[in-house]
C-alpha cells in the first residue's frame, strides 16, 4: 500500500477520476532498476524461446550504449535505476471480467472500460502494470481469423507469424528508447487482420498504470493483411504520484496492399509520466495508413508517428492534438517518408498550450530519391492560451526530388478577447467560452473520431481547461 | 407604460484607454418599447453598446447603469445576459469548429441551467432543453428569419457573408429571447433584401415581452422597424430625443443642426 499523497496541485479533477490507485497486489515484482538479471528474469518468467531473451539482452546492450537524446525536452531527470520494470499483477490473462481481480475490475469499471466493450467496441485489451489482465475479441471476428492478443499470447501462440515482423520496422537500434523497450517490453496488442476482412468497429486497448515508479512499455504489433481494414483505438491513464514514472511503448505496424489501418491514440497519463514513444508503420501499394494521436496528459510526451509509404499509392495521413498544462511538455508531431512515386500524405496538427505548458509540433517530410510525383500537405496550428505559456514548430524537410508537390501551412492565435467576450454575451461563463474555442479549434480532428471518442475528448479538454481562465 | 423602465442609464460616462467617450448619457427603456439611437460616426453609439453589454475595454468612470432595478456595472457579460440583456455585435466574430447548434444549446442550457450546478468536470447540459426539443425550437427560429436548416451545422460566423452574419445574430435573439435587446449598427452592410428579413425577424420577435434598442447611423432600418423614440447622440451625450418624425428630421437635415443646437447650450 502506498503512502504517497498524490500532487493535487495538478489537475484536481485528473486525480479524483483517473489519479486514484488500488493497493498494490502484484503476484511479482521485479527489484527496482535495471541490469541483464532483470531482463533474463523477465524473459525466463514469461517462458519466452531463447531467441526472444537473447533480443532482449541485445537490445539492454544497445540502450546502455546509447546517449540520451537532447534534441528535444528535458529527460535528464529520468532516474532509470529507480524504476521497477517489471510488475506481474496477476498470475493468468483472463477472457472473463468475472475472472479479474476485484481491486482491477473496479478500476477498469471507474475507466469504463467492460461498459464500452459491451456499447461498441469488437474487442478489448486491458493492461495493468506489466501485464494484460483482460482480453477478448468477439467470436465472429475470431471466426474470421482476425487475432487479437497480447503481444505476449501473440509470441506464444503464433510465434512463426510474431517473429516474421517483430523488430523488422522498429529496430532495437532505432533510438534509445526503443532499445529500452526491446530489452524490457510486457504486454501491448498483437493484431493480424487476414486478407480482405473488415474488422468494422474499433478493437481496442487499454493501458493503466498502477504500481508507483513503475515503467510501462508494452509493444504493439499490427499486420493488416491485403485489402483488409482495422480501427485501433488506445487510451491510458495512470495515478497521480509525487515521483516519476516512465511509459516507453514500440508500435509496428505493417499494412499490406489495398489495406487500411486507422490507429487512434488518447493520451490521458498523469502529470508525473515521462511518455517516450515510438510508433512506426509501413504502407505498400495503394495502402493507407492514418494516426490519429490526441496527447493531453503526461508530463513529457516524445512521440512522433510516422508512416513510411513504401510503394505506389501508398497514403500517410497523422492528426495530431497536444495540450499542455502546468508542468506539461507536448512535443509531439509525425514523419511521413514517400520512398516510392506517386504517393501522398498529410499531416495536420493543432497544438494548445496554458499555464504555462508547452506544446509543440516536430514533424518530417521526407522525399526520397525516386519517389516522383509525391504530394504532402503539412498544416500545423497552434492556439496559446496566456502570456506564460509556449508553442514550437520544428517543421524538417528533406526532399531529394523535384516533381513533388508540398505544401507547408503554420498558424499561431491566441484566444482572442474579442472571441471571449462574444460568446459571454450570450450567458456563456468564460472558462466554458473558452473551453469551446478550444474544441472548435481541435475540431477538424476530433470529428474523424469515432462519436463516443469524440465525446471523450471533448470531455478531457473541458478537464484540461478547468480553471484555466482569470 | 407607467412601469419601472427595463433599462435605466443614469449620467453614463465611459472611457477606453483614458480617453473619455461618453460624457454623460442618460437614457431609459422599458419592455414593449422600440428606441432607435442615432448619431453621426464617432459619436459613441457602439461605444454605448458594448459598455451595457460589460466589454472589458472600456471603463464606467462615473454614472450607473441598473437592469431591472440593479447595478449590473459589477457583473461579467455572461451575467448581465443571462439576466436578460442582449446585443446583436456590430462586428460578430467567427469561432471556428463550433456549430451554431451547439453553440446555441449551450447558451439557452446556461440560461436554464446555469453554470456552477454541475461543477464535476463533466459536460454541461446535463439539465436544460433536450437536444430533440432543442432542434425544434432552433428549427422553428430559423424559419422565422428563413434560413435554411443547414445553418444549423455551420461554424459559427466562420465564412458567412455580412448579411449571413446580421442574420445569424437576430436568430440567437430569437432563442434567447432578451428582455432587453441593443442591436449595434444590424443594418450596416446588409442589401435590401437582407436588410427587409432582418427587420421582419426584429419586428416578429419584438412585443410586451421584449425592448429594442436600435443603434444606427442611417434612417434607412427605421423604414421597417418602426420606432417609439427616436434619440440623437452626438459628442457621448444624447442631445435630442423625440418621436418616429425626428429620425426623418435628421433623414432630411443631417446632424449639423443637432450638432448647433449643441454649440448654442454649450455656450
Amino acid at each position: 500500500m502506498s503512502i504517497e499523497t498524490p500532487n493535487l496541485d495538478l489537475r484536481d479533477s485528473y486525480t479524483e477520476k483517473y489519479g486514484f490507485h488500488d493497493a498494490e497486489q502484484s503476484v511479482f515484482k521485479s527489484r527496482r532498476g535495471l541490469d541483464r538479471e532483470i531482463v533474463a528474469q523477465i524473459s525466463d518468467m514469461k517462458g519466452e524461446p531463447a531467441w526472444m531473451r537473447d533480443y532482449r539482452l541485445k537490445a539492454l546492450e544497445i540502450f546502455e550504449k546509447k546517449p540520451m537524446p537532447t534534441w528535444g525536452p528535458d529527460l535528464s531527470t529520468i532516474d532509470f535505476q529507480n524504476i521497477y520494470y517489471y510488475v506481474k499483477p496477476t498470475s493468468e490473462e483472463s477472457k472473463s471480467w468475472d475472472d479479474v481481480p476485484a481491486d482491477m475490475k473496479r478500476t477498469f469499471d471507474k475507466l469504463g472500460i467492460p461498459e464500452a466493450e459491451q456499447k461498441f467496441l469488437s474487442g478489448v485489451g486491458a493492461q495493468y502494470d506489466s501485464e494484460v489482465v483482460y482480453h477478448k475479441i468477439q467470436e465472429k471476428l475470431e471466426k474470421l481469423g482476425v487475432l487479437f492478443l497480447s503481444c505476449d499470447h501473440g509470441l506464444k501462440e503464433h510465434e512463426a507469424l510474431f517473429k516474421q515482423y517483430f523488430g523488422t520496422i522498429i529496430p532495437s537500434t532505432d533510438n534509445k528508447f526503443a532499445a529500452l523497450n526491446s530489452a524490457v517490453w510486457s504486454g501491448g496488442s498483437f493484431i493480424y487482420v487476414p486478407k480482405g476482412v473488415h474488422v468494422d468497429v474499433p478493437l481496442q486497448a487499454y493501458f493503466r498504470i498502477n504500481t508507483k515508479d513503475m515503467g510501462q512499455f508494452e509493444r504493439t504489433l499490427i499486420i493488416v493483411d491485403e485489402g483488409a481494414f482495422v480501427h485501433y483505438v488506445e487510451g491510458c491513464t495512470a495515478p497521480t504520484y509525487s515521483s516519476d514514472s516512465l511509459h516507453s511503448a514500440v508500435v509496428e505496424i505493417i499494412v499490406k496492399p489495398g489495406a487500411r489501418c486507422r490507429y487512434t491514440t488518447i493520451q490521458n497519463w498523469s502529470n508525473n509520466v515521462y511518455n517516450l514513444v515510438t510508433k512506426r508503420a509501413v504502407a505498400y501499394r495503394d495502402a493507407t495508413m492514418e494516426w490519429v494521436d490526441g496527447n493531453l496528459g503526461s508530463k513529457i510526451t516524445q512521440k512522433y508517428p510516422s508512416v513510411y509509404m513504401m510503394e505506389p499509392g501508398a497514403h500517410g495521413e497523422i492528426l495530431s492534438i497536444a495540450f499542455a498544462g502546468k508542468g506539461q511538455h507536448q512535443d509531439a508531431g509525425g514523419k511521413v517518408i514517400h520512398c516510392a512515386p506517386n504517393t501522398s500524405s498529410k499531416i495536420i496538427s493543432k497544438s494548445i498550450s496554458k499555464d504555462g505548458g508547452r506544446a509543440g509540433y516536430r514533424g518530417l517530410v521526407k522525399v526520397q530519391k525516386g519517389a516522383v510525383d509525391s504530394r504532402s500537405t503539412v498544416n500545423c496550428d497552434a492556439l496559446i492560451l496566456d502570456e506564460k505559456s509556449r508553442s514550437d514548430t520544428y517543421p524538417y524537410m528533406e526532399i531529394e526530388e523535384d516533381r513533388v508537390t508540398i505544401g507547408h501551412e503554420a498558424t499561431v492565435s491566441k484566444i482572442g478577447d474579442e472571441q471571449l467576450f462574444y460568446l459571454q454575451s450570450r450567458g456563456i461563463d468564460k472558462e466554458e467560452a473558452a473551453a469551446m474555442i478550444v474544441s472548435g479549434f481541435i475540431e477538424p480532428i476530433v470529428k474523424e473520431l469515432p462519436m463516443e471518442y469524440a465525446v471523450e475528448m471533448n470531455r478531457l479538454i473541458q478537464l484540461q481547461m478547468e480553471g484555466s481562465v482569470g | 407604460m407607467s412601469h419601472t423602465p427595463e433599462l435605466v442609464i443614469k449620467d453614463l460616462h465611459v472611457g477606453i484607454e483614458g480617453k473619455e467617450i461618453l460624457k454623460g448619457l442618460d437614457l431609459e427603456v422599458r419592455k414593449g418599447e422600440i428606441h432607435a439611437l442615432m448619431g453621426p460616426n464617432g459619436s459613441g453609439k457602439s461605444t454605448f453598446a458594448n459598455t451595457l453589454m460589460g466589454h472589458p475595454k472600456y471603463e464606467v468612470t462615473s454614472g450607473d447603469i441598473l437592469f431591472k432595478g440593479e447595478s449590473i456595472l459589477e457583473m461579467e457579460p455572461d451575467e448581465r445576459s443571462r439576466a436578460g440583456l442582449f446585443m446583436a455585435f456590430q462586428y460578430p466574430v467567427a469561432i471556428p469548429g463550433l456549430t451554431v447548434a451547439n453553440f446555441l444549446r449551450t447558451a439557452l442550457n446556461a440560461r436554464l441551467a446555469p453554470a456552477g450546478t454541475n461543477g464535476d468536470g463533466a459536460m454541461p447540459h446535463k439539465k436544460g432543453i433536450s437536444p430533440k426539443e432543442f432542434r425544434a425550437l432552433l428549427k422553428e427560429r430559423m424559419a422565422l428569419l428563413k434560413m435554411d436548416e443547414s445553418w444549423a451545422g455551420r461554424y459559427l460566423n466562420d465564412g458567412f457573408s455580412g448579411g449571413e452574419k446580421k442574420r445569424a445574430e437576430i436568430l440567437q435573439m430569437a432563442v434567447l429571447k432578451p428582455e432587453i435587446a441593443i442591436m449595434d449598427e444590424t443594418d450596416s452592410g446588409l442589401d435590401i433584401d437582407a436588410l427587409r428579413i432582418v427587420a421582419d425577424g426584429v419586428n416578429a420577435l419584438a412585443g410586451p415581452a421584449m425592448g429594442v434598442l436600435v443603434i444606427t447611423h442611417y434612417n434607412r432600418i427605421l423604414n421597417y422597424i418602426k420606432p417609439d423614440k427616436v434619440h440623437v447622440m452626438v459628442d457621448g451625450r444624447i442631445q435630442v430625443s423625440g418621436g418616429a418624425d425626428l429620425a426623418l428630421k435628421l433623414e432630411s437635415q443631417g446632424y449639423d443642426w443637432v450638432r448647433e443646437k449643441q454649440e448654442v447650450e454649450k455656450s
